[in-house]
């Protein structure tokens, strides 16, 4: 039961704090060289689109972004329903890590998609069913955020969000199949299961982008998770036995 | 192609460099804001221990 030992072992935070600090440049690094390729070939490579002319090339950063931030929401639930029924701090602690990012990552989806609808719409902004329900996650964000921050109780803020996100990712296949059940200004799916009639350098680039945003979101949560392990450990015989914390 | 017409977009650059730059934008305001999240963090207990020490 070598494997099990194991597992239990990072799931304390104290050990998974030194794991994360150990992981963090390797992720960052990661994604700072997958990011300089993919907007390479994005930018260099990828042919410029017949319809679109150059305006397409918004789509390397809109379509990760909005992917991120509906995963992010996703494994944010999931690590909050971890905590609220197995009562693992650590879960919490990355449920709440992870909320920023994802609001993040929401925002640049909403805000690269205004700039591409206005010159291939004619409008920043149509309350059409892709964009209201992104922006509902936007808020859904917003709300465990705001809702953990206002009760002062740690434990009682990660049961109380907890709930908040579970119910909230209802709205993640709401968007997701958003552009089939509704008639929506928002264009279909290009990249289905079944594949795609993309060029292959855009996918390329597509792709890339999303690998580097995957490992900056990852970098960045791990940051934040170990400075919200400390702040909650504070008491713990271990945090006031660590390097950085010692004179 | 040269630069000023890769920067130029064929009339987009408003809309595609408004877009990355926002993105790159938050980028680096986020890890900004984590870093300084760990310092304060860090300065806090300092505190913590040495008011501790003091009792």
């Amino acid at each position: 039961m070598k494997l099990a030992i194991n597992w239990f072992k990072y799931s304390a935070p104290s050990t998974f704090y030194g794991l994360a600090g150990k992981m963090i440049p390797w992720f960052a690094v990661s994604s700072a060289v997958l990011f300089a390729v993919g907007l390479y070939i994005g930018f260099f490579v990828a042919p410029t689109d017949m319809q679109q002319s150059e305006a397409y090339r918004i789509i390397f950063i809109h379509v990760p972004a909005s992917m991120l931030s509906m995963f992010i929401y996703l494994i944010m639930a999931g690590y909050a329903a971890l905590g609220l029924i197995f009562n693992t701090r650590l879960s919490s602690m990355m449920a709440s890590a992870l909320a920023p990012t994802g609001a993040l990552f929401a925002f640049i989806s909403l805000w690269t998609g205004a700039l591409w609808g206005k010159p291939m719409w004619g409008a920043w902004w149509v309350w059409d069913a892709r964009l209201t329900s992104e922006l509902i996650l936007l808020f859904l964000y917003l709300g465990f955020i705001a809702l953990h921050a206002s009760i002062d109780d740690p434990r009682r803020a990660d049961r109380a969000s907890a709930l908040l996100a579970i119910i909230g990712s209802v709205n993640v296949p709401i968007i997701y199949f958003s552009v089939k059940w509704w008639n929506t200004l928002h264009q279909g799916a290009t990249i289905k299961f079944t594949g795609t009639s993309m060029h292959i350098a855009m996918q390329q680039a597509m792709f890339t982008v999303l690998a580097a945003c995957w490992l900056y979101a990852i970098a960045v949560s791990l940051m934040r998770v170990r400075s919200i392990i400390l702040e909650r450990e504070r008491n713990t015989q271990w945090v006031s036995e660590l390097p950085e914390v010692k004179p | 192609m040269n630069w000023s017409e890769f920067f130029a977009m064929k009339g987009y650059a408003f809309y595609v460099w408004g877009s990355y730059g926002v993105a790159l934008l938050v980028f680096i305001v986020e890890v900004m804001l984590v870093r300084h999240l760990r310092k304060i963090t860090l300065q806090n207990l300092r505190m913590l221990r040495d008011a501790g020490d003091e009792e």
